[in-house]
C-alpha cells in the first residue's frame, strides 16, 4: 500500500498540520486506484472534496483514516471538468461525489445516483468555468410503479419544531418500499463563509453550523486553527473543552431518549428525560453563559475559566443528575411495551455501515467500534479515556442503548474531570496561521465524527475550509434503514438517528 | 313545555319523569371534562403540572369564534362530516339509560341501531378525510377503518353477552333495572364484558395503546390525522364529538358496572358523572404506564377484547 503513492506516509494525524506540498498529486487513474485500494484495505474515507487550483483546474483531495492505528492519509489529483467516479467501486464516496459535482461543477462520470445534494449553484468552481453540472431546480425522484403503490410526501414543513427536509415514501399499504430524502433547505454557504470571514466571525459561523453541536464544531474548528498556528492549549483548557463536549453529548442523548419515549407515547420517560436535558443545558449555561455552549471554545483555549467554587457546585449538580437519570433509564429499558416498539425498527447492518462509512452511535449500535475519542485521540481524551459503548443489533433499541451508555460514561468523565482539573491558564495565544499547509481536525461530537479540513494559501490565509458533519455520512443510513419498516414507525426510526439538517446542508 | 315533553315521552313510551333527559343534558355538558381529566392524570403521574381540566371548554370557545379554511379539493362531504359525526353520537346517546332507569328512546333491537349510528359517524369522518385528497388523511382513513373492522365485532359480542345475561333486547333494558338482577348470577361474564368495553373505549377514542392523542407526528396518527384539515367551528364540533364519544363509551362502562335502578334520579346522575371521571382517570393511568402498540399489533389487542366478550358469552351459555 505505502509503495503505491505514499499517501499514508505523510505523518498526518488528527490536528497535526503538514505542508500542502507533501500531499501526493497523482494522475486521476492513480488517485482512483489509491483511494479505492485503501478503502478496500480497511481505510475509511473521512473527506473527499474539491478545491479550485487555478483558473481552470480543480484539485480533488481525499482524506483517509486508519482507525486501528490512529493514522490519517491524504492524496490528491487535478481535474478539469470531469473524471471517472469513484462511487461504483467505493460506495462511501457517493455523497462526497454528489457534493463535488454540485460545489465544483465537476462531472463524476458513471456515478449511479447523480442528483443534487443541497440544490445550490456551484460555489467552489475555478473562476474561468461557468457551467453547472447539476441543475439545482431539477430533482428526479425515484418512483415505484404499480396499482397498489402509493406515494407519501412529508415536509419540508413538519408538524413539530424540527428543521426542514423533504421525505418521499413509496409505500405499499403500511409498508415502506423506498424512501428518498431531499435536503438542502438549510444551505447557508457555511464553507464559503468560513473561508472569507475574518477569524472572529468565522468562529461564530463555526459555532452555528449545527445549533445542537456548538461545542463539537467549535472544538474541531479551533483544533484546526490551533494546529495551523502551532498554538498549544494548556491541559486546563483541554479539560474544560472536554467537559463541555461531554455535557453537550449528555444533553442531546438525554433529550433524544426522551423524544424517542415521546414518539412511542411512553409519557413518564418523555417527561423526565425532557426535564433532565434541561439540567444538562443548565450545566453548560453555568460553564459558558449560554445553554448551548456558545462563546466557550476559542482558538488557544476557552474564553471562560472554571473557578473551584463553580467546579464543586457543578459536581453536586452532576451527581444529582446521575442519581435521577438511572431510575428513568431503568424504567424506559425495562418496559416491555417500549422494547416491543424499539426492537427491530430501522436496523442498519454492519456491512452497510462499513460500506457507506457511517459514524457515531449509528455505527457503534451495529458493533462497528468507531469513535474519534478512541481512534484519533486529541486534547484531554488522550489522558482520560472514555470507553467506547457498542451494541450489536443495529436497530432503534441498540441506538438508544448506545446513547444511554454514552451518557453514563460522559457523566463519569465529567465528574472525574471536575474533581481533578489540571491547573493552568484558560487560554494560550494563537497567532498567525502557517502558510501552505493542510490540517485535519476531527472531534467526536454527540452525533459522531466531525471533521474540519483546512488548507492555507502561501500568505497564510484560509484557502479552503471543508466541514463534514456526521449527518453528512449518516443520512444515507436513514434512507437504507427505513424500507421494509412500517410507515408509522418512520418518525421513531428517524428520531433514533436524529440527524442534523443544518449540519448536512451547511 | 310540559305538554311537548310529555308528548315526546308518550311517543317513545317513556314514563313521565324527566330524569332521562336531564341525564342526557348532564352528559352533553359534562363530556369535555373527560379528556381534560385524562390529561390531568397523565400530567400528574409524569411529574408535570399539565393543562387545566376544563381546557377543552376554553378550546371550544376559542374555535367557535374563528373562521374556517377549506382546501380547494374538498366538497360538501367534508363540510357535512362534523355535523353528521355529532348528530350520530347524540342520537346514539339517546339509547343509553343514563339515569340508571331507562333511555330517552328505545325499541326492540335498538342495540343494532346504536352500533350503526357509531359506524355512521365514523363513515362520515373517513369520507371527509378521503375528500381532502391528502395522502396523510387517506392513510389515516385506512387505519381508522382497519381498527373499526376489529372493534365493531367486539362491540357486538359485548352486547350479545348483555342480551344473554339480562334477556333484554334494548340497551335501555339491558343496562337498566334487569342488569342489577343479572349481576349476582352473571358476575364473571359481566366483568369480562366490562373489561372488553374498556379496551374498546381506548381503541374507539384513539387513546394509548392504540393511538396517541398527544402526538404531532402525522405518519403515526390514526384518528387525529383525518381531522387535520378541519378548522374553526367545524373543528370545535369534531373535538366536542370526540369528547362525547369518550363519554358515551365511559357511560357504557359505568352503566355496566354500577346499575342504579333504585337510587334517586339525581343521585344516579351524580354517580354517573363521578364514574365518568373515574373512567377518564383510568385512561390517564393506562397512558402513563405503557407505550403505544406497534400499528400491526392493534388487531391483536382488539381480537383479545373480542375474546374476552366471547368468554363472557360462553360462561352464560353453560
Amino acid at each position: 500500500m505505502s509503495s503505491r503513492s505514499g499517501f499514508d506516509a505523510l505523518g498526518l494525524r488528527n490536528r497535526r498540520a503538514i505542508p500542502l506540498g507533501a500531499v501526493p498529486t497523482e494522475s486521476i487513474d492513480g488517485f482512483r486506484e489509491t483511494v479505492v485500494g485503501a478503502v478496500a484495505a480497511g481505510w475509511r474515507l473521512v473527506a473527499f472534496f474539491g478545491s479550485p487550483e487555478d483558473a481552470e483546474r480543480t484539485r480533488l483531495l481525499a482524506i483517509l483514516a486508519d482507525d486501528a492505528r490512529g493514522e490519517l492519509g491524504a492524496t490528491s489529483t487535478f481535474v478539469h471538468d470531469r473524471y471517472p467516479a469513484l462511487t461504483p467501486d467505493c460506495p462511501s464516496a457517493h455523497a462526497f461525489e454528489r457534493e463535488i459535482a454540485e460545489q465544483c461543477a465537476l462531472l463524476p462520470e458513471g456515478h449511479p445516483w447523480l442528483k443534487p445534494l443541497r440544490r445550490h449553484l456551484p460555489d467552489h468552481r475555478p473562476v474561468r468555468r461557468s457551467e453547472v453540472v447539476l441543475d439545482p431546480d431539477v430533482y428526479p425522484f425515484f418512483r415505484v410503479e404499480g396499482e397498489e403503490v402509493h406515494e407519501v410526501a412529508v415536509g419540508p414543513v413538519h408538524a413539530s419544531i424540527i428543521e426542514p427536509g423533504h421525505f418521499r415514501f413509496q409505500a405499499h399499504g403500511e409498508q415502506v418500499l423506498f424512501l428518498e430524502i431531499m435536503l438542502g433547505y438549510q444551505h447557508r454557504g457555511v464553507e464559503r463563509l468560513l473561508e472569507t470571514a475574518n477569524p472572529a466571525r468565522a468562529m461564530l459561523v463555526a459555532e452555528s453550523i449545527a445549533g445542537d453541536t456548538v461545542i463539537g464544531h467549535a472544538g474541531a474548528h479551533c483544533g484546526a486553527i490551533e494546529a495551523l498556528a502551532r498554538s498549544r492549549k494548556t491541559p486546563h483548557a483541554q479539560a474544560i473543552r472536554g467537559i463541555a463536549l461531554e455535557l453537550e453529548r449528555m444533553a442531546n442523548h438525554v433529550g433524544d431518549l426522551g423524544a424517542m419515549s415521546g414518539d412511542v407515547a411512553f409519557q413518564p420517560a418523555a417527561a423526565f428525560f425532557g426535564r433532565m436535558r434541561g439540567e444538562c443545558l443548565n450545566l453548560l449555561m453555568t460553564l459558558s453563559g449560554n445553554r448551548f455552549g456558545r462563546g466557550l471554545a476559542r482558538p488557544g483555549g476557552v474564553a471562560f475559566d472554571l473557578p473551584p467554587t463553580m467546579r464543586s457546585e457543578m459536581r453536586g449538580r452532576v451527581e444529582r443528575l446521575r442519581d435521577e437519570l438511572e431510575p428513568v433509564a431503568a424504567l424506559l429499558f425495562d418496559s416491555a411495551s417500549v422494547q416491543a416498539r424499539l426492537e427491530g425498527v430501522g436496523a442498519v447492518s454492519p456491512k452497510q455501515c462499513l460500506e457507506f462509512g457511517f459514524v457515531g452511535p449509528v455505527a457503534r449500535a451495529c458493533e462497528v467500534t468507531r469513535d474519534v475519542r478512541q481512534d484519533h485521540p486529541y486534547g484531554i481524551v488522550r489522558f482520560a479515556h472514555i470507553p467506547v459503548a457498542t451494541a450489536w443489533a443495529g436497530d432503534a433499541h441498540a441506538r438508544a442503548l448506545v446513547r444511554w451508555h454514552e451518557v453514563r460514561r460522559s457523566l463519569a468523565f465529567v465528574l472525574e474531570q471536575l474533581a481533578a482539573l489540571p491547573a493552568g491558564a484558560p487560554r494560550a495565544s494563537c497567532g498567525a496561521l502557517h502558510p501552505a499547509e493542510l490540517v485535519v481536525a476531527m472531534q467526536e461530537g454527540w452525533r459522531g465524527e466531525i471533521a474540519h479540513v483546512v488548507l492555507t494559501n502561501d500568505q497564510g490565509a484560509i484557502r479552503r475550509h471543508k466541514v463534514i458533519d456526521p449527518s453528512f455520512h449518516n443520512w444515507t443510513a436513514v434512507a437504507l434503514a427505513v424500507p421494509g419498516n412500517q410507515i408509522s414507525d418512520f418518525p421513531l426510526c428517524n428520531k433514533s438517528f436524529n440527524l442534523s439538517y443544518a449540519g448536512h446542508d451547511l | 313545555m310540559e305538554i311537548v315533553t310529555n308528548t315526546i315521552f308518550s311517543i317513545f313510551g317513556v314514563p313521565a319523569p324527566l330524569s332521562p333527559v336531564v341525564a342526557l343534558v348532564a352528559v352533553l355538558c359534562f363530556a369535555p371534562v373527560m379528556p381534560g381529566a385524562a390529561n390531568k392524570t397523565k400530567s400528574f403521574l409524569t411529574g408535570r403540572r399539565g393543562a387545566p381540566v376544563l381546557q377543552l371548554y376554553f378550546d371550544l370557545w376559542k374555535l367557535v369564534r374563528k373562521g374556517m379554511v377549506y382546501s380547494r379539493t374538498t366538497t360538501w362531504v367534508f363540510r357535512a362530516a362534523p355535523v353528521v359525526v355529532l348528530a350520530s353520537l347524540i342520537a346514539a346517546l339517546l339509547f343509553l339509560p343514563l339515569d340508571g332507569r331507562s333511555a330517552p328512546a328505545h325499541f326492540t333491537g335498538d342495540l343494532v341501531a346504536f352500533a350503526a349510528l357509531l359506524a355512521l359517524g365514523r363513515f362520515a369522518l373517513v369520507l371527509a378525510g378521503l375528500d381532502t385528497g391528502s395522502s396523510f388523511e387517506g392513510m389515516g382513513a385506512s387505519r381508522e377503518v382497519t381498527v373499526a373492522t376489529f372493534a365493531e365485532p367486539a362491540l357486538f359480542l359485548c352486547l350479545i353477552a348483555l342480551v344473554l345475561a339480562t334477556g333484554e333486547l334494548t340497551l335501555s333494558g339491558m343496562l337498566g333495572a334487569p342488569l342489577a338482577t343479572a349481576w349476582p348470577h352473571a358476575a364473571a361474564s359481566l366483568t369480562l364484558v366490562g373489561l372488553s368495553l374498556f379496551v374498546l373505549l381506548l381503541a374507539e377514542n384513539s387513546r394509548v395503546p392504540v393511538d396517541d392523542p398527544a402526538t404531532h407526528l402525522e405518519l403515526t396518527m390514526i384518528h387525529e390525522v383525518i381531522v387535520l384539515d378541519h378548522s374553526g367551528p367545524e373543528l370545535a364540533l369534531i373535538l366536542y364529538g370526540s369528547a362525547l364519544k369518550l363519554a358515551l363509551f365511559g357511560a357504557l362502562v359505568v352503566c355496566l358496572f354500577v346499575p342504579r335502578p333504585t337510587v334517586a334520579p339525581a343521585a344516579a346522575i351524580a354517580i354517573l358523572l363521578v364514574g365518568l371521571v373515574l373512567v377518564a382517570v383510568a385512561v390517564g393511568i393506562v397512558e402513563s404506564v405503557m407505550a403505544r402498540l406497534r400499528m400491526t399489533r392493534i388487531p391483536q389487542l382488539l381480537v383479545g377484547a373480542a375474546s374476552l366478550a366471547t368468554l363472557g358469552i360462553i360462561l352464560l351459555l353453560r
